[in-house]
């Protein structure tokens, strides 16, 4: 493992065990988060984003089994961990904060009790755990953060919510946040908003970011390097300058193609990808964009490609970019 | 939810005058006078008249239903002509019995049921977990008066551990409770089936829920996970569930009064049909159906204190 | 897991429910519970010829003796043989669960259509009912309707059927309002397509299975009501035997014999288990959602 990288994945699988067989829903995933970096992960939903995070806080849903390959985190193998182990790392060095604002709070609870239980490691007492929550609210920008730290989430906007959780995940100044597509839920002046936040939080701070979207936009803002993943494979990985000015799979062109935002032409409907997501149950012999792909050949539909390019740099799994070792 | 409580007392009083009027309508409306049922064939006609007017059976159906309902809700149920008592005092001087044998029989049922329904969620799908289901749904399959009736051939007449019949001397609080012992098991039975499975049904539901895979993020205990951030949103359908069964509740308390021959408005009723004395009938038809209502009622206006999301919807 | 849609019509072939069966016997309770069904069928619908004596036939010598080889249950107060008592009791409670089961099966399917298709201000009408019924004690309407008509067969019927409309009439409503809107139904009734031809072609083939369902699973409920107005002697009347009267004379002597009280009760507990356990399986593998419907 690379010292200077907070989170190394290599070669992770991932299989579920469904009425339909088995599904193997990430296939040989590399992944690398550098210290004080923050790394975007692109997809079309059913990508595989977020069996990859659930296998790296191992919270997969109990059909779900890690098959090969290994998580480091910090120096340490996450998968050799034992429950306790595991435990004491989550939210403590890894947070994560979900999607949807609206289902990730326990809905019974205040939120002040929730972010004062989240300290159970802290030995202070209970009026210092809530002065604490407080602060962090403030840092997230919650207005009479005092004063509401008594509400129900449910009294609180989608976009303030968010930053409630944003609050939650930062409070134990872990090492690496893990944001799952924080700001689909929210309209565009509340992602701007966040994830602006976000970044001034993660500057004070240093911690790491693995940024989870599906939002061309946000991730080319706010991260510094790009991961594209497709069908439970990473097609494409690089720096943001790589990824959207030099994307080498045709995925990824396909994908920069058709984000709304970087469309120059008024068009009636938006583009988009031809094609559906591939079958899990039934994935091609060759690779796994084929189907979809208008420049596959010959070799793409019984060869699968290797993720090639420069070593830790900008790397494609593609036969057009990668002529292989024959030739 | 002011608005939300009010017209749900607003329904709830409805349905008590529209079921009361019903039955006191269809009463009078069955051939044959209750009066000369009452007292037989060969009553005096003066007697007869002075009963009838007594029950106020000269006026036309409406006001006499009107009149019912108007003094029902001064308090006054009426005259049992049998014993020339009010049918208010007949009717308080049971309540309370089987008051407490519903709340003995739910309570034990929901010590027992409710850590049942929370430990097959835990461990579901393991043998323990199977097992308690198969359990379960036999407690809910069998009847109250089967369980009632061996319970008393097991532990009453085979083993002589506790008494079968009546509800004590009277005098000592301990006699009392002992006489309650076999009553409660029986009311309370199937409830620990019903319990069990709904708190194991609605703890999987919510432990599927996202906030609860955020509270695993945080690193939080499992303990913490299940008792404080499950159990407290899983438990509020059985909150719904125990008012809506108070009236599987009042069904299996008439069966167990009966089968322990124990006083209560169980009892009452049933022996006030038999005898075919319909003040105290509607009299203790009435309050049943009151404290039917009140505890549906009740159970809802819990819920929305109890879940701060339905609290919610009633400001919007 | 995928819930299947509403929309699209499960035509129920023999060989479908064949394999279904197939299915609910390789569960052990399932099995379990078809066995304690057959045995009860069985012996209900043989109980003319199985029943070694006349159900009523009194014999004051032999009165309350303990089960011998003579009398396999032993007899009762008057002498009569319980065994065959029990017998001729399933058969009453069989017969009452499927007539009033049957009635109540029928205008509850009625009853959802209207509440269905009809006007919203119906809708909730038949709603209200449906709640109240569902909700009010079951003895005190049962107790109401035995001081009008006095007790009878007929009045555990009426009583059955008062109280079980709702679980039948709720199912078909919500199947209703699921496919009303349903798109393929607009379609059809842009065509000009008849109510008639809508609820037979499309609602009927999609709630006749869940619908015998919940009929397998009331039986259970109903035999209990059936026992327990007998056993309060609001239901069948003497001498005919029934589960709940047995068990009524039986417990009036529970201190010189148990066995009337054991027979009486035991039919009660495999009738009810049988049939509980059955159904819950039927129900798992027919369909799986209506778990969460009730």
């Amino acid at each position: 493992m690379n010292p200077s990288n907070v989170l190394e994945i290599k070669g992770l699988s991932v299989e579920f065990s469904t009425e339909r067989g088995r599904l193997p829903a990430l296939r040989n995933v590399d992944l690398a988060v550098p210290a004080g970096a923050i790394v975007g992960v692109v997809g079309e939903s059913g990508c595989g984003k977020s069996t990859m995070i659930h296998s790296i806080v191992r919270l997969l849903s109990p059909n779900g089994r890690v098959v090969s390959g290994s998580i480091h985190f910090e120096g340490s193998d996450l998968l050799g961990m034992t429950e306790p182990e595991m435990r004491s790392i989550r939210g403590d060095r890894i947070s994560m904060v979900s999607q949807d604002p609206m289902i990730s709070l326990n809905p019974v609870l205040s939120i002040g009790t929730q972010m004062v239980d989240i300290q159970y490691r802290e030995k202070l007492d209970k009026s210092r755990k809530r002065a604490r929550a407080v602060t962090m609210l403030q840092r997230v920008g919650i207005p009479d953060a005092a004063e509401r730290l008594d509400d129900y989430p449910h009294q609180f906007s989608g976009g303030m919510r968010q930053r409630i959780a944003i609050a939650m995940a930062l409070q134990a100044e872990p090492s690496l946040l893990i944001a799952d597509e924080p700001t689909t839920a929210l309209d565009a002046t509340l992602e701007v908003q966040i994830i602006h936040r976000l970044q001034e939080l993660q500057q004070s701070m240093g911690c790491s970011i693995l940024f989870i979207s599906h939002h061309l936009g946000v991730i080319a803002e706010l991260c510094d390097l790009v991961v594209v993943m497709y069908g439970g494979e990473v097609v494409e990985n690089g720096t943001v300058r790589d990824i959207f000015h030099r994307p080498m799979h045709p995925y990824t062109q396909k994908l920069i193609e058709c984000d709304p935002a970087r469309m120059v032409e008024i068009t009636r409907v938006q583009p988009t990808i031809p094609g559906e997501v591939p079958d899990l149950a039934r994935l091609p012999a060759g690779c796994i964009f084929s189907g979809r792909c208008h420049l596959a050949f010959g070799k793409c539909h019984d060869q699968p490609p290797a993720l090639a390019g420069q070593d830790g740099g900008h790397r494609a799994r593609c036969h057009l970019t990668d002529p292989g070792p024959g030739t | 939810m002011w608005l939300y409580s009010f017209k749900r007392i607003l329904l709830g009083i409805l349905i008590i005058v529209v079921s009361v009027s019903l039955l006191y309508t269809m009463i009078h409306l069955v051939p044959g006078d209750p009066v000369k049922t009452v007292l037989g064939p060969r009553a005096s006609p003066e007697l007869q008249a002075r009963i009838h007017e007594k029950m106020g059976l000269n006026d036309p159906l409406p006001v006499q239903v009107l009149n019912f309902l108007g003094n029902a809700a001064t308090g006054d149920l009426g005259v049992d002509v049998f014993k020339n008592k009010p049918v208010s005092t007949i009717v308080f001087e049971q309540l309370h019995h089987t008051v407490f044998l519903v709340l003995a029989g739910i309570g034990w049922a929901m010590l027992l049921g409710i850590p049942l329904g929370c430990f097959s969620a835990i461990y579901r799908n393991s043998l323990a977990d199977r097992i308690t289901g198969v359990i379960s749904v036999s407690c809910i399959a069998i009847p109250t008066f089967v369980v009632a009736i061996y319970s008393v051939l097991l532990f009453a007449v085979t083993l002589r551990w506790l008494p079968a019949i009546g509800a004590g001397d009277g005098e000592t609080v301990r006699s009392y409770l002992i006489h309650l012992v076999l009553p409660a098991f029986s009311v309370g039975l199937g409830w620990v089936g019903y319990l069990a499975r709904l708190v194991r049904a609605s703890m999987l539901e919510v432990m599927g829920e996202t906030h609860v895979r955020t509270a695993r993020a945080f690193g939080l205990t499992e303990r913490t996970i299940i008792f404080k951030y499950v159990l407290r949103l899983a438990i509020l359908p059985t909150i719904t569930l125990l008012g809506m069964g108070i009236g599987i509740l009042i069904s299996s308390a008439v069966f167990t009064e009966i089968v322990f021959s124990r006083p209560g408005i169980g009892r009452l009723i049933f022996d006030a049909v038999t005898s075919r004395n319909y003040p105290v009938v509607m009299g203790s038809v009435l309050v049943t159906t009151v404290l039917f209502v009140a505890s549906t009622t009740a159970a809802d206006l819990l819920n929305g204190l109890v879940d701060p999301r339905i609290h919610h919807r009633g400001h919007e | 897991m995928r819930e299947p849609s509403p929309a699209t019509p499960h035509h129920a072939t023999w060989r479908a429910v064949w394999n279904s069966l197939k299915r609910v016997l390789r569960e052990p309770l399932g099995a379990f519970g078809f066995f304690l069904v057959v045995l009860v069928i069985f012996s209900a619908a043989g109980a003319d010829w199985l029943a070694p004596y006349e159900a009523n036939k009194i014999d004051i010598r032999a009165k309350l003796q303990p089960p011998s080889g003579a009398h396999w249950l032993g007899t009762d107060q008057l002498g009569r043989d319980i065994f065959s008592r029990v017998l001729v009791g399933g058969q009453i409670a069989l017969k009452v669960s499927l007539v009033s089961i049957g009635a109540a099966l029928l205008i509850g399917l009625s009853l959802g259509l209207v509440a269905g298709f009809g006007p919203r201000w119906l809708d909730n009408l038949l709603m209200l009912f449906f709640d109240s019924v569902r909700s009010f004690p079951t003895v005190m309407f049962a107790l109401a309707v035995v001081t009008l008509f006095g007790p009878s067969l007929t009045t555990v019927m009426i009583v059955v059927i008062v109280t079980q409309i709702p679980i039948y009439g709720r199912m078909v409503r919500s199947q209703t309002l699921a496919l009303r809107n349903a798109e393929f139904i607009l379609a059809e009734r842009a065509i000009g397509a008849g109510f008639i031809r809508i609820v037979t072609m499309h609602l009927l083939p999609n709630v006749v299975g869940p619908l015998l369902i919940l009929a397998s699973m009331d039986i259970p409920f109903v035999i209990t009501i059936e026992a327990g107005l007998s056993f309060l002697g609001m239901g069948v009347r003497p001498p005919t035997p029934s589960w709940g009267t047995i068990l009524n004379d039986g417990y009036s002597y529970i201190y010189n014999t148990a066995w009337p009280v054991i027979a009486g009760g035991l039919p009660i507990i495999i009738t009810t288990l049988g049939f509980t356990f059955l159904g819950e399986s039927l129900r798992d593998v027919f369909d799986p959602k209506l778990r969460r419907e009730m």
